[in-house]
């Protein structure tokens, strides 16, 4: 039995099966991502001191990561883009480089957590670095599940395209769609730990 | 494709070069202002709110919330207020003991 309205857009809802489904699994993940910024204002608000994040934490490479992200989001979208001007070659290189800078930042995070613990700074340290890697570990956790998504419609899930290029334009906007939210909440984590 | 679609989508690119550049832009500041040492209600207030503007560029540009249909509109908005009342929450133990006892 085929999926049903993968494509074609239901009356009652006005969209595709899909498009409603990543929007519901992206409200989820705003009260995940709510629920550790509560914590954080919380534990912050209720602490007697409070360090900088600049002086615990590297700013530059924080910052060469953000831009690394938000120019992942617009290969993303440029890849979205190409499917719809029916442009397979150049979706999959702009799908590549989304996946590949999504590679460069994880690559930063890896040394930036290596740098902390080689300086014997951990969770378990002070409640700022617990709250520092409970958020920025989650966040590592989010790119990686977009990035496999991603390396999926680059490559076996591409398949669709010849069959059903309508569906898989569609597939690729909603995993669109979860790569840049992950990059919505790194440009609120940036300030908050690193800035403030 | 046919040519009116075809410039659409040119025009939609030509859009998300622009959020991009304006998204590097607001990074600088970002980390400018940072290297002023504002007071931390202020450096709070300026931040949240260039992160603000950033979100809100990748969420009505890239993510299409610009001209997406209504059912998404409402999920977000009972979305959003629930993020709210999330963030709230520690705000109710600043009264003491008026809430939360």
């Amino acid at each position: 039995m085929d999926i049903p309205y993968t494509v074609e857009v239901r009356r009652d809802t006005g969209l595709n099966n899909g498009k409603i489904g990543i929007w519901l699994f992206l409200a989820s993940e705003v009260m995940l991502f709510g629920a550790l910024f509560a914590s954080y204002i919380l534990i912050r608000t209720g602490a007697h001191s409070w360090p900088r994040g600049d002086t615990i934490l590297n700013v530059p490479l924080a910052t060469f990561n953000t831009i690394v992200l938000i120019s992942s989001s617009v290969t993303m979208v440029m890849a979205w883009a190409s499917l719809m001007r029916h442009r397979f070659g150049t979706f999959r290189l702009y799908m590549g480089g989304t996946i590949l800078l999504g590679f460069v930042f994880l690559v930063v995070k890896y040394f930036e957590y290596g740098h902390k613990f080689h300086d014997g700074l951990f969770p378990s340290t002070n409640n700022f670095l617990a709250i520092y890697f409970t958020l920025t570990g989650l966040h590592m956790l989010h790119v990686f599940g977009g990035m496999c998504v991603n390396a999926y419609f680059w490559g076996p899930g591409s398949k669709l395209w010849k069959t059903n290029p309508e569906w898989f334009t569609n597939r690729v906007e909603n995993s669109g769609l979860f790569w840049h939210f992950v990059d919505l909440v790194w440009i609120f984590l940036f300030p908050t730990l690193y800035l403030l | 494709m046919t040519t009116d679609h075809a410039a659409d989508i040119d025009r939609h690119v030509r859009v998300y070069i622009t959020v991009f550049v304006a998204l590097m832009v607001l990074t600088i500041v970002t980390v400018s202002i940072a290297e002023f040492h504002l007071p931390l209600p202020i450096a709070v207030t300026v931040a949240l709110l260039v992160a603000t503007i950033k979100g809100s560029l990748v969420a009505c540009y890239f993510m299409h919330l610009i001209s997406e249909k209504k059912l998404i509109y409402a999920v977000l908005l009972l979305t959003a207020a629930f993020f709210a009342a999330l963030l709230a929450l520690p705000v109710l133990t600043v009264h003491d003991g008026f809430w939360i006892r």
